[in-house]
């Protein structure tokens, strides 16, 4: 026997000899189902996610469970693997809800899996509370019964057009009167992050002067920068994954093309203050959470608390990564609904979850009709010397921006 | 795209810069496009994995930065290793696919692209990774136009590897054997020429190239183990249109494909770019195929 089967087989074993006992404990634990990425492509990040679930869940257990009218409940949460592969997320979900009869349900990784799994949720009218699933597309469906901790993709880069318009005013110049430059990498992604920037900058008039999209391999952007020089835009904007970011980070330096204002996603993963240095510094980069910010909740104290603890949990985590984080979140959010609801019955949970208005140590939790926060703004970090210092906005700053942005000398 | 064009009519100067630009990338497409044609014409193969010995020279370079080797030094020692490498994938693989028929040289080199790309991946990660010349930049006009120290070597390495290869093939023994096996292996292997001998010459100086422009290649855009194929994609498009057999055709194609890539990117949106490679690619060949119907009818 293949250890695949046999932990099947023993698994089955366990589950018939547990039913009765599960039924009993019942009476006094919510069980909350996951089917998440144990094994495959995104097995870090699955762990990531799963360590953020399993830490609240104990902290709360710890403090005494939560309180659904008047009876305290511990939680539980039953995981299943889903391989990374969305396919198997519905499958296993189709699993937790109709064997297992769990009425709540936690996301899996990533938007794939959630894409995945928000129709079957929605099948059987159980709420689903995800943390891992940026994709705007999830929220475009009309899904009721899907809830997101964390902020969209078109959250990415509008912050960056608020602070533009926020400094602008500050030096005693129309938000209206800037320019914006900007290319996006043609994917899903890029063109939501795109979306928020193109809204946000006609919200304040701004006018949008090179709009490029890049393809995805092509590694050369001078012709862009040729124009954003030419054109001389006071915010300069790039979203193209890893590459993206690297190639705008070392072709602007190379020609000389900086503007007050520059950010670009995922300077983490492009290793930016690694690969470049000083050519980086003064750069924005967006992020759904940094320890440094001043969030803070009943249960895990501040932002830097959660941090602490987590790392003293998990030795493993340097910096804790947001994911871990949101995933937290997640828990938080289920616990403070079964707190309102005082009765564990799907469609009075959901009805629940819709009003939540919660402040937790990773930000203001409070979902739009499609069930995506749009309590917490996405912060900016920018990168000064060398480290990841939260600059906006400004009243999470941990330091003031660095205004106008100081093109790097050679 | 009329405001784009504003631009350029308004500051001219900005043409200048496109051109800089242009030139400097179309050098090293020519490298690229030069060896794949070495290959293609002598020995008839195909190379899919052109870009990704674009990629291993990177990494090499990459290895001897860590190393502490200046890249452009290092230039040198992994044009060296690649011709080796060459060499021996000559050996050990496009031998046995030399003789037989498009689609298993096609297949064989796709399957070395795949197997190079995850060998890559491999070894070094799928980061995003840059060599660094830590040259300057130079400014003219007052600094509105501006190239890279590394973009000029670039492309004066790319024409002094380029002019050697040329006196090579023209000058040398070795060379005129090359050409002599391009033109008819048989006549060749019959007057003498070990055309084997000459294959694997060949396919190792495209290796060593590729190599070569891998690190250049690092110093001025970005290495990653999966980006090989933006080079093999150029490379097949300077190729079919500045047909096989006529080096200094393939690098006028490659500069002027360059600057018409700065120029769409500029004028139409980054959007466009290859687009715009492959539009050119079918222009050409319409036009090709219209000047040799014309040719017929004339003969008839």
């Amino acid at each position: 026997m293949r250890p695949a089967h046999f932990r099947m087989a023993a698994l089955a074993a366990a589950l018939s000899l547990a039913a009765p006992a599960a039924s009993l404990a019942a009476e006094n634990t919510i069980v909350l189902g996951s089917a998440i990425s144990i094994t495959g492509k995104y097995s870090q990040e699955g762990k990531n996610a799963r360590d953020g679930y399993d830490f609240a869940v104990k902290k709360i257990n710890d403090m005494g469970g939560v309180k659904v009218g008047g009876k305290s409940y511990k939680l539980e949460i039953k995981y299943y693997d889903d391989e990374s592969t969305p396919a198997r997320t519905a499958q296993l979900l189709e699993r937790l809800i109709n064997q297992d009869g769990v009425k709540f349900v936690l996301g899996p990784y990533g938007s794939g899996p959630t894409k995945a799994a928000a129709p079957v949720t929605e099948k059987y009218k159980i709420p689903m509370v995800e943390a891992e699933g940026a994709s705007r597309s999830l929220f475009t469906q009309g899904y009721r019964y899907l809830f997101a901790a964390l902020s969209t993709s078109e959250q990415y880069l509008a912050p960056v057009v608020d602070l533009a318009a926020e400094l602008a005013k500050k030096d005693g110049k129309k938000p209206g009167s800037l320019k914006i430059g900007m290319a996006f990498e043609n994917d899903p992604f890029s063109l939501d992050v795109r979306d928020g920037v193109v809204a946000a900058a006609k919200k304040y008039g701004m006018k949008i002067a090179v709009d490029d999209k890049m393809p995805r391999d092509l590694s050369d952007i001078s012709a862009t920068l040729t124009k954003i020089k030419a054109l001389k835009p006071d915010v300069i904007l790039f979203s193209g994954h890893t590459k993206g970011a690297t190639t705008a980070a070392r072709q602007m330096k190379e020609m000389g093309v900086s503007a007050p204002i520059v950010a670009l996603t995922h300077c983490e993963s492009a290793k930016l203050t690694e690969q470049f240095g000083a050519e980086a510094e003064g750069i924005l980069c967006p992020t759904q959470w940094a320890e440094t910010l001043k969030y803070q909740d009943r249960l895990f104290g501040t932002a830097m608390d959660y941090n602490k603890a987590m790392q003293a949990a998990h030795p493993e985590y340097k910096q804790v990564p947001y994911q871990v984080a949101q995933a937290s979140a997640a828990i938080e959010i289920w616990a403070d609904a079964f707190t309102r609801a005082k009765k564990l019955d799907p469609q009075v949970l959901r009805d629940v979850l819709a009003k939540t208005d919660l402040d937790t140590f990773y930000g203001h939790i409070k979902f739009d009709k499609s069930g995506k926060n749009i309590g917490k703004p996405m912060v900016l970090r920018q990168i000064q010397n060398a480290k990841y210092v939260v600059v906006a906005p400004t009243k999470y700053a941990a330091e003031p921006v660095v205004y106008p942005r100081k093109p790097p000398q050679d | 795209m009329w405001d784009s064009l504003q631009i350029l009519a308004a500051a001219p100067i900005f043409n200048v810069q496109l051109w800089l630009n242009g030139l400097s990338v179309g050098a090293v497409f020519a490298l690229v496009a030069y060896g794949l044609a070495l290959v293609w014409g002598v020995t008839g193969v195909k190379n899919l994995a052109q870009g990704d010995l674009v990629m291993l020279g990177g990494y090499l370079g990459l290895e001897a930065a860590r190393h502490g080797v200046h890249p452009i030094v290092a230039i040198v020692p992994v044009a060296a290793l690649m011709f080796l490498l060459g060499w021996a994938l000559y050996v050990l693989m496009i031998r046995r696919v030399i003789q037989l028929d498009l689609f298993t040289s096609l297949l064989a080199t796709f399957g070395l692209a795949i197997t190079l790309q995850q060998a890559l991946n491999l070894a070094f990660g799928p980061d995003v990774r840059t060599l660094k010349s830590g040259f300057g930049r130079l400014e003219l006009f007052d600094g509105t136009i501006d190239i890279t120290w590394i973009r000029v070597i670039a492309f004066g390495l790319c024409i002094v590897v380029a002019g050697a290869m040329v006196l090579f093939l023209r000058k040398s023994r070795l060379g005129q054997a090359i050409r002599a096996t391009a033109q008819d292996p048989r006549a060749a292997r019959v007057l003498g020429v070990d055309t084997d001998l000459v294959y694997a010459l060949t396919f190792a100086i495209n290796a060593a190239v590729c190599g070569a422009a891998g690190v250049i290649v690092g110093m001025i855009w970005v290495l990653q183990p999966f980006y090989g194929i933006a080079y093999s994609v150029r490379a097949f498009v300077i190729v079919t249109a500045a047909g096989l057999g006529n080096l200094p055709a393939v690098i006028l194609a490659a500069l002027g494909l360059g600057v018409a890539e700065q120029y769409s990117g500029f004028v139409l949106g980054a959007q466009f770019q290859q687009a715009t490679v492959v539009g050119l690619l079918l222009v050409i060949l319409v036009w090709r195929q219209a000047l040799l119907r014309r040719q017929r009818l004339a003969l008839q």
